[in-house]
């Protein structure tokens, strides 16, 4: 046998068809979040049908709306706000409670009880009223959104990492860190975080699609987006009027909404896995 | 005809680049009615896997792709997945190695042990029970006419694995697989579960089928021996004939390897004075919030004293729960202890490794028992040898890599590995690593805890070898705890005894075996299995 094997860095990834179509369709909708408004054929706001809840036409791709707006041009602004806001809530509440909840694991004692009770009281304020008083008090706008649906979502997002995070940290591998003398930064990011990694990432595609129906719970309050912009879930809960009708004003936009939280999840359930095997 | 005919078995793995590897090369042999038929080999043998094919069964991923299993004249292979299910538990029962993974923690015990019954509706419920009960009485379980009653919570380990057999046994089968069944247990436990099983077997005349890595067990119990490696059958033939006249090579490496190798102490460490290294007075921990006297709630450690000279090892032997763990933990600094002083080169540490300098920390390293939990499952070989490089010499970039060539070089493990992850190694593998992180520090003392215990016996007497030659070389000192008290005799230059948390004996290597004086060292050293077939019988039943 040769001492110094050569190092073979064969193709290592094992994609399949459906994190790649879950892929595909994300992708697509964070285009339409970033080009989308530039293609729409009509201004969101702009009444161009007569009839209100209009069919689908060669005009009118989408139908129209309540008030005979355009849906296939208020559906790419909706994706904005949809993908925008909801992806950066959910980015910034998993982001820190991973952190503090991995924190408080390693940590342990006073700082680990004082931080959960602290967020055991912040999640047990029922969320749609938090959002609610603190919007109605500040003022509607973007960044105040999506700082409201983070915090909301932040203690969940604590207490599931928490729960994942003792469980590595009872293991030997911690143990022998902690003997070594190893710092808490080294053994949240380099011991733990790899090894919850997976249910994490589970749970931020959950997390996505419950911050995407507070948004359009919000919106309906008239405490989200403002019109006459709305979001996929302010589109659905307008024109439920519509649902009697057939109307396709409000199977579209749900229809949005479903492709891209299923494709979140499904995207996440099938990540690329590196192949290990290389054994011979 | 024989109860199994087996021919040419292969079984085939599929790895996740969809490579296929086979992992069971054409096995054949048979296994009379009546006749237990160990199936003995290292890790990887394939062992277990010939044994799962016994039920028709292959673990996923894994396909029988060629021969025959015939159980009773029926094949196996050939059966729909519908007619292997009328068999399993009423003519092939199966005995895990984990009692207590098998058992769900939340029924009784009898209801679990009755389900078999129950499922291929055999008997009326309350014969089943009746039967159960008898089958506690055989298998020797304390009150066995309430013992049922219990949750899995509220009996022992060996408890728990007579219960798993009582549950096997219920269907009247007329083949028993054993999956390594005592590799859990402590050697004062593993004799009353070998002689139970023993027992239960020749009164009912079944087939068995015990799969193990350890030659002195199966020597109690087995009447053939089928010695694997790689997937083929390396040697075949009564019990006696293998252990007496082997003939394959391997077979004699196994059985060299049982044979436990005398510590000669280095011969630069007689000369010195005895400077100690390491040195342990009256410490006293436990789990558990500390109550008015200053005691843990629950005390593992009671005034528990104990030397390291520099150049010499100290063996640490008692049963699970006896607290040897614990001391390394101590020691360690991963436990601050309630009371006493821990000592490195003469100067005290502080009680908890936060509170310790780098060098103090470098100077002493903890290997752990199970190399699956002690290296972490998400970095690769090198990340894991590389940290203590960086994080005590400050080594990065090609200066580390060189080193931890070295490094595995210094375990005997190959450079191509660096790479891997922990769950593509196999055990012997994992050991290694873990054994090299702990060199990467440069450590004068490596506290041993249970390192060799998972491992089977080829593999262990390797890792022995390898520990005595890197003390040769290094200067290294090893506390070395375990419950194997034939690794503690060949490694160690002292031995202290522990039981329920104190140390009831101190003796020198050279007073082992036999110069136990305190009762329980000596029930201990008594209840190490030997090489020979009748060792199982003449142990009288007081040590058991």
């Amino acid at each position: 046998m040769l001492s110094h094997p050569p190092l073979r860095r064969r193709s290592g990834f094992q994609v399949n068809a459906v994190g790649l179509a879950a892929g595909a369709i994300v992708l697509f909708w964070a285009i339409v979040a970033l080009v989308g408004p530039d293609l729409a054929p009509h201004p969101p706001g702009e009444i161009v049908d007569f009839d209100f809840y209009g069919p689908v036409s060669a005009r009118l791709w989408m139908g129209s709306d309540y008030l005979g707006r355009d849906i296939f041009s208020r559906i790419l602004m909706g994706a904005r706000y949809t993908v925008g806001i909801s992806l950066a809530a959910v980015c910034i509440a998993c982001f820190s409670g991973i952190v503090l909840g991995m924190t408080a694991a390693v940590i342990g004692g006073w700082f680990d009880t004082l931080l959960s009770r602290f967020l055991d009281a912040l999640s047990s304020i029922p969320s749609k009223l938090f959002g609610l008083v603190v919007v109605a008090a500040v003022g509607s706008s973007i960044p105040v959104l999506v700082l409201v649906l983070a915090v909301i979502y932040t203690p969940g997002s604590y207490r599931f990492a928490r729960a994942l995070a003792v469980n590595s940290n009872t293991m030997d591998y911690v143990a022998v860190a902690r003997a070594r003398g190893e710092g808490t930064g080294y053994l949240i990011t380099q011991e733990i975080l790899p090894n919850i990694a997976g249910p994490v990432l589970a749970d931020l595609g959950l997390r996505f699609v419950f911050i995407v129906l507070l948004l359009s719970g919000l919106s309906f309050l008239g405490l989200g987006v403002q019109p006459p912009y709305a979001d996929w879930g302010s589109l659905v809960r307008e024109n439920l009027g519509g649902l009697p009708f057939a109307a396709p004003a409000v199977i579209f936009p749900c229809l949005a909404i479903a492709s891209l939280t299923i494709s979140v999840n499904l995207l996440i359930d099938n990540l690329p896995v590196r192949i290990r095997d290389r054994s011979d | 005809m024989p109860l199994v005919d087996v021919r040419d078995l292969k079984v085939e793995a599929r790895t996740d680049a969809g490579r296929r590897i086979e992992i069971i090369r054409g096995v054949s042999f048979t296994v009379a009615e009546g006749e237990i038929t160990a199936l003995i080999g290292e890790s990887g043998s394939g062992k277990t896997t010939i044994a799962l094919t016994l039920m028709g069964h292959a673990r996923s991923g894994c396909t029988i792709t060629g021969g025959t299993v015939e159980l009773a004249g029926r094949d196996l292979v050939a059966m729909p997945e519908s007619g292997r299910q009328q068999l399993r538990g009423t003519e092939v029962a199966y005995i895990p190695q984990s009692a207590a993974a098998a058992f769900n923690p939340a029924q009784r015990l009898i209801d679990q042990v009755v389900e078999v019954a129950r499922i291929h509706r055999l008997m009326p419920m309350a014969a089943a029970r009746a039967k159960a009960v008898e089958l506690f009485r055989a298998l020797a379980l304390p009150e066995p006419e309430t013992i049922g009653n219990r949750y899995p919570h509220q009996v022992s380990g060996g408890q728990l694995q007579r219960l798993a057999a009582a549950m096997a046994l219920i269907g009247g089968p007329r083949l028993v697989i054993f999956d390594e069944p005592t590799t859990a247990l402590d050697v004062t436990t593993q004799i009353e579960v070998l002689r139970a099983f023993k027992t239960v077997m020749k009164q009912g005349s079944m087939g068995g089928v015990y799969v193990s890595h350890d030659l002195a067990v199966v020597a109690q119990i087995a009447d053939r021996i089928v010695v694997l490696k790689g997937g083929e059958v390396q040697e075949e033939g009564p019990t006696e004939a293998i252990l007496h006249c082997a003939r394959h090579p391997y077979t004699r490496e196994l059985l060299a390897a049982f044979e436990p190798l005398r510590s000669d102490a280095p011969a630069g460490a007689a000369n010195r004075p005895p400077r100690p290294v390491v040195e342990v007075k009256d410490l006293v921990a436990g789990y558990g919030p500390l109550g008015k006297d200053g005691l843990p709630f629950s005390v593992a450690l009671r005034k528990v004293s104990c030397r390291l000279e520099r150049g010499r090892n100290l063996g640490v032997v008692g049963e699970s729960g006896s607290g040897k763990s614990t001391l390394a933990r101590v020691i360690a600094g991963l436990l601050p202890p309630a009371s006493g002083r821990v000592q490195l080169d003469g100067r005290e540490l502080a009680a908890s490794a936060r509170g310790r300098s780098k060098d103090e920390l470098r100077r002493m390293q903890i290997v752990f028992q199970l190399a699956d939990t002690a290296l972490n499952p998400a970095r690769s070989v090198a990340d894991i040898v590389g940290r203590p490089l960086t994080f005590y010499h400050g080594r990065k970039g090609r200066a580390r890599e060189a080193r931890v060539d070295e490094l595995l070089d210094m375990v005997r493990l190959p450079r191509a590995l660096r790479h891997r992850l922990p769950g593509e190694l196999s055990g012997g593998q994992k050991q290694r690593v873990n054994l090299a992180r702990a060199l990467a520090a440069e450590p004068a003392v490596v506290l041993c805890d249970e390192i060799t215990s998972a491992l089977d016996s080829v593999v262990a007497a390797a890792v022995i070898e390898l520990l005595k030659e890197l003390q040769r070389e290094l200067d290294l000192s090893y506390i070395f705890i375990s419950h194997d008290l034939s690794t503690v005799q060949a490694i160690c230059d002292e031995v202290m005894v522990m039981y329920k948390g104190e140390v009831v004996e101190n003796l020198t290597a050279d007073q082992l075996p036999d110069g136990a004086r305190h009762a329980y060292s000596k029930l201990l050293f008594a209840s190490v299995p030997k090489l020979d077939t009748g060792w199982l019988d003449s142990v009288p039943a007081t040590v058991a």
